[in-house]
């Protein structure tokens, strides 16, 4: 199911490209010029990360990033400001942890932090450390506030938890290609493939993340049979080495406009491969 | 287990006083399984595995348990009277004595149990997170012996702080993995042990130092250590013939104190005194994210930390604070969830002892009893000083572990003090 329209379209028509950057990583100015150039590039989606203090989830590249945000003065009220101030067509969907949406604003539970991010355009929301069994009264107030609630499904998930998780998911469902944290690696698992093949009865668009970081593995990915494509690491890296390099945020925005669109012609060349007849047979 | 003990192991291993959180992993509001998807199935997979072999006793588990606890630990420990003490507090005061444990600290009946329940679940590698290195050394020791190859996460700074802990690992025939990300200290040990085990849960188990963590870990950890109160109950009823009236024990993340605390819980005449690192102050630089003391039950909030719902230490968006203690084993931002249920629900009464009360309570029980015993379990004789008119007639204090390890740090706190009980060390420590 889907609550979110915009959402909904982004997965219409064509492949989703979703990319994720750390929100205020290195500094708030820097951040939005990034996360506009995602937006250029071709983005579909664009997953907003709110920095936590114990990222238990990501791999080393995201939790550097996060750290560099926090040190910045990256906050939840900060965030939700940086999202009404930017200027994308992309749907926003915010990553973050649990307990900062439970602590946010007044009185108990998750529904003030919705409401807020709901106001300030946000579509969506994944919650790395927040399992179905948990997640009830996150979900109601997403359904309330026409959030989606997207979940993520690893390579060992099993099939009576895969019920469980497609029941409650909105959106889409966040294929982890293959088991341990965030971060760019050279091959794409065979792993993504067999998990593809697991959901493929659950009517929900499946974007597929972890690891992916050239069009060549965006191709296959999406011609192996998936709706999107995540990609987060690659992206983060380019703004770690923009930190280190000491490039300009220009320069820095360039290179992830380009690496975007890249992603984006090679999943939709992977559409293409899938929807046209194969000429030389 | 005395020798007129007719119960069987099954009965000992489901003992009253233990069946909160076992089915769900909840205890009231708090516990819970808040970790990533990829988890999901190995914390499955070990909740099956407890309830078999911990609770059932499946292919004879706890007998062997048991037996390695004695003949590899040294259990039972022994309960002790404290004459001087006693005569100083004017009431009876007996000492657990966890410190005799091999190892020398209450950790070892953890680390053994999640070793070889691992092994019984045909798990090949161990990994495990330090801070101070307490857990991680009581890991190694426990994986060299029953042979399982161990791999130890410790962030860079606390490696550099606590080299003989590094030692004593390594020679054991642990691997020590610094982690250098973020901060360098326990927090983002805990991060790289969680993404290791992400990436290796088919063949690995990670073993979690205290009652913190998703479920089973809080549950299962608090019956590995729930040895210490089995044994403190049968001794006290047997040298004192009746029950004490207080039962003490320092709380960091909560494991000596739960494992103190477990089989006097149902005996409501029993007052249950968790006692935790009121640091250099109880005030906190919300600004800095810094809380300079571990009271995270005294004065802490409700939130969502490592796998759980429990009391935390947090700024008022949700983010972690650095906690701080004198005692590098309680300086933890969180705290079990069992025993955040219980202070709720008024069972047991937590209490702050700051960092010079602490100092204090290690000279007065190094100089009158004479046992070092560790920072950490400094508190606890720091809150008989300071409330021991609050106190019944029969006092059992946890000693949860002796004070070797923190001669250095010690010294060096007791010469930036005051403290009126410390012995003078000047001539030998002026050169350093």
């Amino acid at each position: 199911m889907a609550n979110s329209e915009a959402v909904a379209a982004a997965f219409d028509d064509g492949p989703a490209y979703v990319p994720y950057l750390v929100v205020g990583d290195p500094d708030y100015e820097s951040s939005k010029a990034y996360v506009e150039a995602l937006d250029r590039g071709g983005a579909d989606v664009i997953e907003l990360g709110l920095p936590f203090s114990e990222p238990i989830a990501e791999g080393s590249t995201i939790q550097e990033a996060l750290v560099r945000s926090l040190d910045a003065g990256m906050t939840p009220t900060r965030f939700f400001e940086f999202a009404e101030e930017l200027d994308v067509d992309a749907a926003l969907v915010c990553m973050t942890y649990y307990n900062l949406i439970y602590q946010y604003g007044e009185g108990e539970g998750p529904r003030p932090f919705v409401e807020r991010a709901a106001a300030a355009g946000i579509q969506g929301l994944v919650v790395p450390d927040l399992p179905a069994e948990e997640a009830d009264p996150l979900r109601e107030a997403c359904d309330d506030l026409g959030l989606d609630l997207v979940f993520i499904v690893a390579p060992t998930t099993r099939d009576d938890r895969l019920d469980r998780l497609m029941e409650r998911v909105s959106g889409y469902v966040y294929v982890q290609a293959r088991l341990g944290t965030t971060g760019a690696r050279d091959d794409v698992s065979d792993q993504t493939t067999q998990s593809l093949d697991r959901l493929r009865e659950y009517d929900v668009p499946k974007a597929v993340g972890f690891g992916i970081s050239t069009g060549e593995h965006a191709e296959r990915i999406v011609a192996g049979g998936a709706d999107g494509i995540i990609v987060g690491s690659a992206l983060v890296d380019i703004v770690a080495e923009g930190v280190a390099e000491d490039r300009s945020s220009a320069e820095v925005a360039d290179r992830l406009e380009a690496l975007s669109r890249e992603l984006k012609a090679g999943a939709e060349r992977g559409h293409r491969s899938r929807t046209e007849p194969v000429e030389s047979a | 287990m005395s020798e007129t003990d007719t119960r069987t192991t099954e009965e000992m291993s489901r003992r009253p006083g233990r069946e909160r959180g076992r089915d769900d992993g909840k205890f009231g509001r708090y516990g819970g399984q808040y970790v990533p998807e990829a988890l999901m199935p190995a914390i499955e997979e070990l909740a099956d595995a407890y309830e078999r072999y911990v609770l059932d006793n499946e292919d004879g588990f706890v007998d062997e348990f048991r037996e390695r606890l004695a003949d590899f630990g040294g259990r039972p420990t022994p309960l002790q009277r404290a004459d001087r003490l006693s005569e100083r507090y004017d009431t009876e005061v007996y000492l657990k004595r966890e410190d005799l444990l091999h190892g020398g600290a209450h950790k070892l009946n953890n680390a053994l149990g999640q070793v070889l329940l691992a092994k019984y679940m045909g798990k090949e590698r161990i990994i495990a997170e330090t801070g101070a290195g307490q857990h991680g050394t009581a890991t190694a020791m426990a994986a060299a012996h029953l042979d399982m190859p161990c791999t130890i996460y410790m962030g860079e700074r606390d490696i550099n702080r606590q080299r003989p802990n590094v030692f004593r690992m390594k020679l054991n025939g642990s691997e020590v993995k610094p982690v250098t990300t973020g901060r360098g200290t326990l927090k983002e040990a805990i991060s790289e042990t969680m993404r290791d085990w992400a990436e290796t849960v088919e063949d690995t188990h990670y073993v979690i130092g205290s009652i913190v963590g998703p479920h089973p870990f809080p549950v299962m950890v608090r019956d590995f250590q729930a040895i210490i109160s089995e044994e403190a109950r049968e001794q006290t009823i047997e040298q004192t013939g009746g029950l004490p009236t207080d039962v003490v024990a320092c709380a960091g993340g909560g494991s000596n104190t739960m494992g103190t605390f477990a089989d006097f819980v149902d005996d409501e005449s029993v007052a249950l005194r968790a006692v935790e690192a009121g640091g250099s102050t109880l005030d906190v630089d919300e600004e800095a994210g810094v809380a300079p003391n571990s009271a995270s039950l005294y004065t802490g909030d409700e939130g969502v930390l490592h796998g759980a719902r429990t009391k935390l230490l947090q700024d008022s968006d949700g983010q972690i604070m650095e906690s701080h203690s004198i005692s590098s084993g309680l300086d933890y931002a969180g705290v079990g969830p069992e025993l955040a249920y219980l202070v709720d629900e008024g069972r047991v009464d937590p209490v702050a002892v700051d960092d010079d009360a602490a100092l204090e309570g290690f000279h007065r029980l190094s100089n009158t009893e004479g046992i070092i015993p560790a920072l950490e379990t400094a508190h606890a004789f720091g809150y008989l000083e300071e409330h021991h008119e609050e106190l019944g007639d029969r006092v059992v204090v946890n000693v949860s572990g002796r004070g070797d390890k923190d001669l250095d740090a010690a010294i060096e706190e007791t010469d930036q003090r005051d403290v009126a009980n410390a012995p003078d060390m000047s001539m030998f420590t002026g050169g350093m």
